[in-house]
């Protein structure tokens, strides 16, 4: 079947099997970010932003996207860029495996929630697993971007 | 992993009542625990064009389309004003954000998932179901037939004067729950939910006229017992049979008197 939507602003058509995941189909268009994990729906690093909402791609079929809008982390590079240093800077990101998840749906959060407290971030990513770091590392690195933030 | 043949997006509910009558077709919700299985599907029926992914408020009630989210549920105003917040604590602790994005209303109840969080809310709210063949049925009604093949369109909760009070219990945030308890007080008549027993949500009322004199801290506890003795619970790898049933005597008492005013609990 045909499919057309826009990723990361570019419009795209392909054709593709009923049963393509979303993941799979941003993968094999150049978007590695992407990340297969669970394949359960419970990591997170399948992240991409689906008409501008955070959704797990691996369990979205690409069908579904038919004329809407997706975005991954290749197209939100300088939106990312902005705090994504306070998160290196706090060790969080060790294997780096989650972040890119991690990255999608903080920016989702800061979109959503501006000036969030430390208990809207941690409600907000708990749904991002990350297997090295215990999660304080980013909660850190996040705070310390909204605190420079504010001056 | 599952495996699909065809994709459509109905155009109709007629149509996609017809294709579902296939054996091998399946309607999708959110696709999450769809998913995970194993099944060879034919077609795969999808409902997202047909305009039932919106919460319709009205004067008399609050009308949730099937395709409606769970994050959608969490963060809609009226129906958390009408709740006291019992709607969004109900699903805030399903996975994360991007599930509850997919997740829908439709999905999760036609499912009648013994872990369900929302079936134990809407068992307590009183809701009503309609269904594309069979119409309109009450939410305790549907919850014990026999899943078919019919459609789930979409959930009608009456504004009624009420007071709700949703709980569960996790081994972990975002983990299926050990046990979901919701109560409510609804025109004068308390009703209590409990879930993930792990068995199916079942209701309970106050058959035995435990808090007809009002609530107290001595009528929350006998009714919190009576819970303890009359919904059946099994043990399972997220607690066992002795600890669920501690659990509806703690969570009912404590829900009763938060019901009351109490927001402390027991």
């Amino acid at each position: 079947m045909e499919l057309k939507l826009t990723l990361n602003g570019r419009a795209v058509t392909a054709q593709i099997e009923a049963d393509t995941l979303l993941l799979d189909f941003v993968r094999s268009h150049g978007c590695t970010s992407v990340k297969r994990g669970c394949e359960t729906t419970n990591c997170g690093l399948c992240t991409v932003l689906l008409d501008g909402k955070p959704v797990l791609s691996c369990a979205t079929l690409a069908a579904r996207a038919a004329g809407r809008t997706v975005t991954t982390l290749e197209g939100l590079q300088e939106e990312a860029a902005d705090f994504v240093g306070f998160i290196a800077d706090q060790g969080a990101d060790q294997c780096g495996f989650c972040n890119p998840g991690f990255v999608m749906n903080t920016i989702a959060l800061l979109r959503e929630n501006p000036d969030p407290t430390d208990d809207d971030i941690r409600a907000y990513l708990a749904g991002n697993l990350c297997r090295c770091s215990g999660y304080e590392g980013q909660l850190r690195g996040i705070r310390a971007y909204l605190d420079s933030r504010k001056g | 992993m599952m495996t699909i043949k065809q994709y459509v997006r109905a155009e109709s509910l007629e149509q996609a009542y017809q294709l579902n009558q296939v054996r091998a077709n399946r309607v999708l919700g959110g696709m999450l625990w769809l998913n995970t299985s194993k099944l060879a599907v034919n077609t795969a029926i999808d409902l997202s064009g047909l305009g039932l992914d919106q919460i319709e408020e009205g004067e008399d009630a609050f009308s949730i389309g099937a395709m409606v989210t769970l994050r959608q549920l969490e963060l809609h105003p009226g129906l958390n004003a009408y709740t006291q917040g019992a709607m969004a604590k109900s699903v805030q602790d399903i996975v994360g954000v991007q599930f509850r994005n997919m997740a829908t209303v439709g999905g999760s109840l036609f499912g009648r998932f013994g872990f369900s969080d929302v079936l134990t809310m809407f068992l307590a709210l009183d809701a009503q179901v309609e269904l594309y063949h069979a119409g309109t049925l009450s939410i305790q009604e549907f919850a014990q037939r026999t899943p078919d093949r019919d459609l789930l369109v979409r959930v009608v909760v009456r504004k009624r004067p009420g007071r709700f009070v949703y709980q569960s219990v996790r081994n972990t945030r975002t983990d299926l729950p050990t046990l979901t308890c919701a109560v409510s007080q609804v025109d004068g008549a308390y009703r209590l939910a409990v879930g993930a027993r792990p068995m199916k949500a079942v209701l309970l009322t106050d058959e035995e006229g435990l808090l007809a004199q009002g609530i107290t801290p001595e009528s929350a506890r006998a009714f919190g017992e009576y819970a303890a003795r009359t919904v059946p619970t099994s043990g399972n790898l997220r607690g066992s049979q002795a600890y669920r049933t501690h659990l509806v005597q703690v969570l009912t008492q404590r829900g009763i008197l938060e019901l009351g005013g109490d927001h402390h609990g027991a």
